[in-house]
């Protein structure tokens, strides 16, 4: 038997979760219409290669990667694109985001799927099959699961850790997945196994999940030899357990600083749902198009469902039977989830849970009161934090001081928050605290680039002045030179008439800029006459000479003008 | 006597020579404090605090002969931290503070004269003569001088909208109950 390691703080919360396991998975009915957002997962936004009017069938790539950290996304059924624009997003801020709306013809019809033979390919296609099946994180982080799939070229690769344990209080679709999926989520873990090559692969699910465990025992035995190194390990149930660093301190008793790779310590960690998508995307050709959701809170029939990406969370919770009190909906669980404020928003990849909330489930919390420094939320943090002290500064916006206390380390569980006597709503300010803290390293990065850019210019600029100006000087040189010569040549031949200046390269270019300037003169010449006053006519003599002599001036002061600006006008 | 005043002069000399070696070796090029102003200035390179460009201005700050309230880009924060850095008294900005803009060709009216490219200051507008000019957003300071030499009129600016990229999570604005 492993030898369990313990970490410090978490709490534990009603984990209100046999409500929604007593029925067993469903799909949900096809809804009205299905907003599949482009930017589902971390890295770069993908492209929509689809337009307005564009025919789908169900499991098209609709959106390309962008770049290697990034995943593609595909449409969730057959139809009709009927818009490509913002649409509010499955996001706390309520925003919009590019998003490609698919109005389903009821048909469902695939594409040709192509399943592969993952273990005659290269490990390299693996990651790019997966990339392009939108394979990613799907415990909540979304990060492109391809992009945790090469080991560090230094450090052996120790333990693989396969999360299961499903801490979050309401949560229930991984404890179904497991259940009753178990082979295709252990097969999808052995697809990681043979990538990462990891000495044992540990599969850690929480005490409360008894028949997740067995199903998942079961599934290793009976995939016999080939699976020898997968364990599965029973985990106390406390809240936060299935953080990934919490779940891989409890399994190896190795600690992951937020400065530091996983893959740096020799271990990594992955989802069950993600194992279960990259093996439904490798051995059957699907890419990721849907996802267990439970549905749960305030409702009538509480229960996991497998949905399609995009659908409407405001239609999709209508399946759900919600009680009349209900008035809004939170996405994600109780400790880390927030309130969708738009809830037409879709369900997307991160989506794993949608909470009917009500005020009588979750009462409003009462005010704030002032830190008594009582350390309860040192206690709880089980990231050995001092929440007080981050909170203190992140309420001062002295930022400085909350990255001197480790601010990037939260993971924003809320256990914290969960156990402040005061009810300060700490995860509050260290979310501000952390989004003002990027916003900053952006903008100073911005600065940095401006002033390089700026220094350039000014560079070349000047570099630009000094070449011109010994330009200048040379052609000066020259010309005195060629006077100096001429002036020699008067004055020892002065019976043979003044030889034509000899055409050498440089002033064949003169010509032609003389030229230039001849004709530009030309042509103001040719605008003043057709800008001569009309009324001269009948002028008296004195008058006309005036104006003659005026003409003169100008005619002058036009030649000397041209001459030496040769340089500018060409 | 005579050893003990060698001996003291001996001393003198070898670290006379010794702090004229360091001084020469250790010299601290250009001003740090200059260095250290500019690194708080925004460098939008506007121009608007009257000088050209921000390490001009830094340099002026750093002589005393220019007041810490000029920049209108880097607003009131940018005042408190000079004044935090310089330990000078906070001042009101002496502008309004404007929300941060980009500059954006329209490109049905541009020209291609390319004098919108020598006004940048930092290299963001791409263009050639008689083609469509750019500007790439994700560099443009919102300086605004490219906008008066276009003849043409075409350079607009426009705020920054907020996306789910650039948003950030408020203030919890929480009432705090009197402790009783
Ligand atoms: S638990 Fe609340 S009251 Fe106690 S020290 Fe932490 S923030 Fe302060
Ligand atoms: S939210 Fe952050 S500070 Fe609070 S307990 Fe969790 S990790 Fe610690
Ligand atoms: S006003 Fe500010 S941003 Fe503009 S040049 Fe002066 S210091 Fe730089
Ligand atoms: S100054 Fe105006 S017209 Fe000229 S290139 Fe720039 S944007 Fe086009």
């Amino acid at each position: 038997m492993l030898q369990l390691f313990k970490f410090k703080g978490g709490v534990k919360p009603a984990t209100n979760k046999v409500q929604s396991v007593t029925l067993p998975i469903a799909t949900a009915p096809l809804p009205s219409r299905l907003a599949v957002p482009l930017h589902q997962s971390i890295g770069g936004t993908p492209r929509p290669i689809v337009e307005v009017g564009d025919k789908v069938l169900k499991g098209q790539k609709i959106g390309e990667a962008d770049g290697w950290i990034s995943a593609a996304v595909h449409a969730p059924t057959s139809g009709t694109v009927i818009e490509v624009g913002l649409y509010p997003a499955a996001h706390p801020s309520g925003l919009t985001a590019a998003t490609v709306v698919i109005e389903p013809d009821g048909e469902d019809r695939w594409i040709d799927r192509q399943p592969v033979d993952y273990a005659s390919l290269e490990p390299e296609a693996v990651r790019e099959l997966l990339r392009e099946a939108g394979v990613v994180g799907l415990g909540g982080a979304v990060f492109p699961t391809h992009g945790k799939l090469t080991a560090s070229k230094t450090v052996p690769m120790e333990e693989m850790v396969i999360n299961g344990a499903e801490c979050e209080p309401y949560i229930t679709c991984d404890d179904l997945l497991m259940r009753e999926r178990a082979e295709e989520v252990v097969r999808g873990a052995g697809v990681f196994r043979d990538l990462l090559r990891p000495k044992k692969v540990l599969i850690g699910i929480e005490d409360n999940k008894p028949e997740a465990a067995a199903a998942m025992t079961a599934a290793i035995k009976a995939l016999g030899e080939a699976f020898k190194e997968f364990e599965v390990v029973v985990v106390p149930t406390r809240y936060p357990a299935g953080g990934a660093k919490q779940l891989i301190r409890v399994l190896t008793g190795k600690e992951v600083p937020a400065s530091k790779r996983s893959t740096d310590l020799g271990v990594q960690c992955f989802n069950v749902a993600t194992a279960y998508t990259a093996w439904r995307a490798l051995a059957h050709g699907e890419p990721v198009i849907s996802r267990l959701v439970t549905i749960t809170g305030n409702v009538g029939e509480p229960r996991n469902w497998e949905v399609l990406i995009g659908t409407p969370m405001d239609e999709l919770l209508r399946i759900g039977q919600p009680k009349p009190d209900t008035d809004g909906i939170i996405m994600g669980g109780p400790m880390m989830g927030f309130l969708v404020p738009d809830t037409k928003a879709p369900v997307v990849k991160a989506t794993n849970c949608l909470i009917a909330h009500s005020p009588t489930l979750f009462p409003p919390k009462p005010p704030e009161m002032p830190c008594i420094r009582c350390g309860e939320c040192a206690r709880a943090c089980p990231h050995e934090l001092q929440p007080f002290e981050m909170y203190w500064f992140s309420r001062a916006k002295n930022f400085g001081k909350t990255q001197e206390y480790a601010i990037f380390d939260c993971i924003e569980c809320g256990c914290c928050s969960f156990v402040c006597p005061s009810r300060i709503p700490l995860v509050q300010y260290f979310r501000f605290a952390k989004s003002e803290i990027w916003a900053r390293e952006r903008e100073s990065q911005a600065a940095e680039g401006a002033k390089n850019r700026f220094e350039f210019k000014q560079l070349r600029e000047e570099r630009e002045k000094a070449e011109k100006a010994e330009k200048l000087a040379k052609a000066a040189a020259a010309q005195a030179a060629k006077k100096a010569a001429e002036a020699l040549a008067a004055a020892n031949a002065p019976e043979t008439t003044v030889a034509e200046p000899a055409p050498d390269a440089p002033s064949a270019a003169d010509a032609a800029k003389r030229a230039t300037i001849e004709a530009a003169m030309e042509r103001a010449k040719a605008q003043r006459a057709a800008a001569q006053p009309k009324n001269v006519d009948h002028l008296p003599p004195a008058v006309e000479q005036e104006i003659a002599e005026i003409d003169a001036r100008q005619n002058q002061a036009v030649m000397a003008n041209a001459a030496p600006d040769g340089e500018k006008n060409s | 006597m005579i050893s003990a005043l060698a001996i003291m002069a001996l001393g003198a000399i070898i670290l006379g020579a010794a702090l004229g070696f360091a001084s020469i070796k250790f010299k601290v090029h250009g001003n740090p404090l200059v260095e250290k102003i500019e690194g708080l200035l925004p460098q939008t390179q506007c121009g608007q605090c009257g000088f050209p460009g921000c390490h001009p201005y830094a340099e002026a700050i750093a002589k005393g002969e220019a007041d810490i309230n000029l920049c209108p880009p880097g607003g009131e924060e940018g005042v408190r931290k000079l004044a935090d850095l310089l330990g000078r008294e906070v001042k009101a900005l002496n502008a309004e503070e404007k929300p941060k803009q980009v500059a954006v060709i329209d490109e049905n009216t541009c020209i291609g004269c390319t004098l919108c490219i020598q006004a940048c200051p930092v290299d963001a507008i791409v263009g050639a003569a008689k083609q469509l000019h750019i500007i790439i957003a994700q560099q443009c300071t919102g300086c605004e001088l490219c906008l008066p030499p276009c003849p043409v009129e075409c350079i607009a600016m426009v705020t920054i909208p907020e996306t789910v990229d650039n948003w950030k999570w408020k203030y919890p604005v929480t009432e705090i109950r009197k402790a009783a």
